[in-house]
């Protein structure tokens, strides 16, 4: 069979035993080597193919921790302040004032035909427009006749117009709820905040309910973004995966011309403990090359942004009252154990740092009943771990998902508000991490923030908040790290590193094919850096020729 | 439509193990015509008892005398919806929240649902561990809370407690909003927990439904003329009175009649059909009501 050679300006391989080359063979959908010509060409036939030639070669990029409904939430009217690019390449403008944000949605209104139909939005960050909130009669500039809910970008707030208030009865003097503000006149302002306001109003906004559960379009379209960011496998973090989604995940990933590998979780939901793991194992014996099922994943707490994360003492900087617990202990502990015995893996949804501190002394006590010596369980999150906690993380074999994107997006809301300057420094400890030898990954959370592993690697490299302050220069990592981190690291904790991660023998043949080379443009530009496309499994993704 | 009014609902939270689903299989064996659905986080966890199951598809679980169990997941609001368009439609809702759910939450999302009234928040307590867990490093503020929003507290398992009356008196303290029962196997009265002589039904004789020995006690009350049927409800909730529940209906002064519901410290005053016959019922606990004292607070004749 004929090997294809493919020379590149640099390929960087993440293989520290040959850090850099200048060729790599392709055969079968895997690597044959890399190195110089001469080397490849003893592997037999090949065929020279020049495409890469004034291109950089990475390792395909891993996504540790997103969501496939991130290419779902496109059906809305992106309502960002920052700029977002969407699956067919179109790079959203940030809406940068209220006015804008309703003219967006008004020209979105316009182009529905149905005049009843409602209209939903999301990612609104409302903190940046100058403390003014956005109110009722902000969306009735859409439209009086349909009902128009949009979504804050963390998840938290949905804000509705007037015609939405009137269609789910809370149009009305009375109304006594903490999440529903009122206005002068005693009606509901339109921000309905927190899940159990926001409830009542999702029906009439349009806010598909089994959004999350993944449809087909939003996978198709995820697989999209993933060329374009230079992922070729991607954790889906956390899915119900019903019996209809596994089907219809399988086709489609299965399709000769999908290109990404999904590494898709059960989360632990609407089960037992006992039939989660049975419900895995099933799973995981179903898994193709492009749809890895199996790891189950646990929502120990909530989110720092949205007070819900569990903190321990001192709490919230503000003062917000403790947050909640999404899993009794009992059943996390009872997981862990389960999983151990199974040889399964379970990824841990922990944002406080009490929320940690529960899953170390679950993880302890379940250790001591099922020694594991390669579990893999990791701690996805993990924002406020300090030095200690990363120490016994290392202790129990665990890994951290660390989320640097956030100090971008909400570093100084942290700084001022949630957890107050000094843990604020210490949120996402890479530097830590790295430094107690905990095997560490990083992560967007798309659709949270944007999908793009290279923009991650830069939040992790510069800490810099929205407003251009250095959140912790401590907890700094190079760009060498970081980018082993994007790759061979986000891998490791998928139970993935030796099939994916880096550029070397026997091997994916994943590549991540850039015009820019990330290792010489400087940590301050690593988000700049341009993404021609994707080779996956051999297969070539050219960002450009995406079909929408 | 041949039912009126909005659906009550009553929340029934508690840490795990606290007996949650023991009460429902409790209430649905003395359902007694009464169309109870429940909805439970998850089907998984919730063993009903296997007698009372009469058939099961991927979202309804048929229970006997027309009762209904639905998995809500993390739909609360539509699996709502569904249940109250049934046909026939249930007389009482039952949301068993999970053991880390604050029922408080609950009630206050199903508060603002149209079509849909808040009957309370019944929270059962385990008293052989509930003080422990309300000093655990990580569960305690969470139980702490749930007691503190609950209506009703049940004191369950109180047959293997050897000291009831201390953790009587701590949830005085932990949750003096609330009403208190003590039960074993979470046994309690349907009447209590969930109000439930609904709708047009007759209202429960006076001493009649509950066994004395149970230690409970009722009193029908005629509503003085002229009282204002929310100032009625102010005093019946008053826990000085100690009532755990009161329900009726009376003429208002201006015309019409309203429908007066309490439930602990928990009231509501609605607007009744003209038909509804005028009378209160209270229940309470026989060494914790006064009834006599009761009748002077509201003025009756």
């Amino acid at each position: 069979m004929t090997a294809t050679i493919y020379p590149a300006a640099r390929i960087v391989t993440m293989n520290p035993a040959r850090p850099h080359a200048t060729h790599v063979a392709v055969r079968e959908g895997r690597i044959l080597g890399a190195g110089t010509l001469e080397e490849l060409a003893g592997w037999g036939d090949y065929r020279l193919d020049r495409r890469f030639a004034d291109k950089v070669l990475m390792p395909g990029l891993v996504e540790g921790h997103s969501h496939v409904m991130e290419g779902s939430l496109w059906a809305y009217v992106y309502c960002g302040f920052f700029d977002r690019m969407d699956p067919e390449g179109r790079v959203w403008a940030g809406l940068k004032s209220i006015d804008a944000v309703v003219e967006r949605l008004a020209e979105a209104a316009g182009a529905l035909e149905d005049p009843a139909a409602p209209l939903a939005g999301w990612s609104l960050d409302a903190i940046y427009y100058g403390g003014r909130r956005v109110n009722r009669h902000d969306l009735d500039r859409v439209s009086e006749e349909r009902a128009v809910g949009v979504l804050n970008a963390s998840g938290h707030i949905l804000n509705v117009n007037t015609k939405a208030l009137e269609l789910a009865g809370l149009l009305r003097a009375g109304v006594n709820h903490p999440g529903i503000p009122l206005g002068a006149d005693g009606l509901p302002t339109g921000e309905m905040k927190g899940p159990d306001a926001m409830a009542p109003l999702g029906v009439h906004t349009g806010f598909d309910r089994d959004l999350l559960a993944c449809d087909e379009p939003g996978l198709r379209r995820f697989a999209s973004l993933c060329v374009r960011t230079g992922v070729t496998t991607a954790a889906d973090l956390a899915n119900l995966l019903p019996e209809d989604a596994v089907e219809m995940m399988l086709r489609v990933t299965g399709e000769p011309d999908y290109p990404a590998r999904i590494v898709s979780l059960r989360r632990f939901y609407g089960l037992t403990p006992e039939e989660l793991i049975d419900r895995a194992l099933e799973l995981r014996g179903r898994s193709r090359d492009r749809l890895r099922l199996g790891i189950i994943k646990v929502v120990a707490d909530g989110s720092i942004q949205g007070f819900s994360a569990r903190l321990r003492w001192p709490g919230y900087y503000n003062g917000a009252p403790e947050g909640l617990w999404y899993v009794p202990p009992e059943h996390l502990l009872e997981i862990y154990e389960r999983a151990l015995a199974a040889g399964l893996q379970v990824h841990t949804h922990t944002n406080g740092d009490e929320a940690t501190d529960l899953a170390l002394d679950c993880m302890e006590s379940a250790l001591r009943k099922h020694p594991a010596p390669d579990h893999r369980f990791t701690l996805q999150h993990c924002q406020l771990a300090d030095a200690a906690q990363f120490r016994r993380i290392r202790a129990l074999g665990l890994c951290v998902n660390l989320f640097p994107n956030h100090h971008f997006y909400w570093g100084d809301q942290h700084y001022a508000v949630t957890v107050g300057p000094e843990r604020a420094e210490r949120m996402n400890a890479c530097a830590t991490a790295l430094r107690e030898g905990v095997p560490l990954a990083i992560h967007s959370d798309a659709p949270v923030t944007p999908l793009g592993p290279l923009f991650t690697a830069w939040c992790a490299v510069n800490r810099r908040t929205a407003s251009g302050r250095t959140l912790g220069e401590h907890e700094r990592i190079g760009v060498a790290d970081a980018l082993r981190t994007i790759t061979l690291g986000a891998a490791w904790t998928l139970g993935l590193d030796g099939e994916v991660g880096s550029i070397e023998t026997g091997k994916r043949a994943d590549f991540a094919v850039l015009e820019d080379d990330p290792e010489t443009v400087g940590g301050e530009r690593l988000k700049d850096v341009r993404v021609w496309g994707t080779v996956q499994g051999g297969r070539i993704f050219r960002a450009a020729d995406l079909q929408p | 439509m041949t039912a009126a009014g909005p659906l009550p609902v009553t929340v029934v939270g508690g840490y795990l193990g606290a007996g949650k689903t023991t009460l429902v299989n409790s209430l649905l064996r003395q359902a007694n015509g009464r169309r109870l659905a429940i909805m439970v986080n998850e089907f998984g966890a919730l063993p009903i008892d296997a007698s009372l199951v009469e058939a099961a598809d991927e979202r309804i679980v048929s229970l006997v005398g027309g009762c209904v169990c639905c998995s809500y997941g993390e739909d609360l609001v539509s699996s709502l919806t569904m249940l109250e368009a049934l046909e026939p439609r249930p007389d009482h809702v039952l949301l068993e929240a999970s053991g880390v759910a604050f029922p408080g939450a609950i009630a206050g999302t199903v508060g603002l649902l149209q079509g849909f009234a808040l009957d309370g928040a019944v929270v059962l307590a385990d008293a052989e561990t509930v003080r422990g867990r309300a000093d655990d490093r990580y569960l305690g503020s969470t139980v702490r809370r749930q007691l503190a929003e609950a209506d009703l507290i049940l004191l369950n398992k109180c047959d293997l407690a050897g000291d009831a009356d201390e953790v009587e008196a701590w949830l005085g303290e932990a949750a003096p909003d609330a009403r208190l029962l003590r039960t074993t196997r979470a046994e309690a009265p349907i009447d209590i927990v969930l109000g439930a002589w609904t709708g047009r039904a007759a209202l429960p004789p006076a001493g009649g439904p509950f066994d004395h020995t149970h230690g409970y006690a009722t009193a029908a009350l005629d509503p003085p003329a002229g009282a204002e049927p929310e100032a009625l409800a102010r005093i019946l909730a008053d826990p000085a009175h100690g009532l755990l529940r009161a329900k009726g209906f009376m003429r208002r002064s201006g015309g019409g009649m309203a429908a007066i519901q309490t439930v602990g410290s928990r009231w509501t005053v609605s607007d009744a059909p003209a038909d509804a016959p005028a009378g209160l019922v209270c229940i309470g606990l026989e060494e914790q009501t006064d009834f006599a004292a009761l009748r002077r607070a509201i003025g009756c004749p």
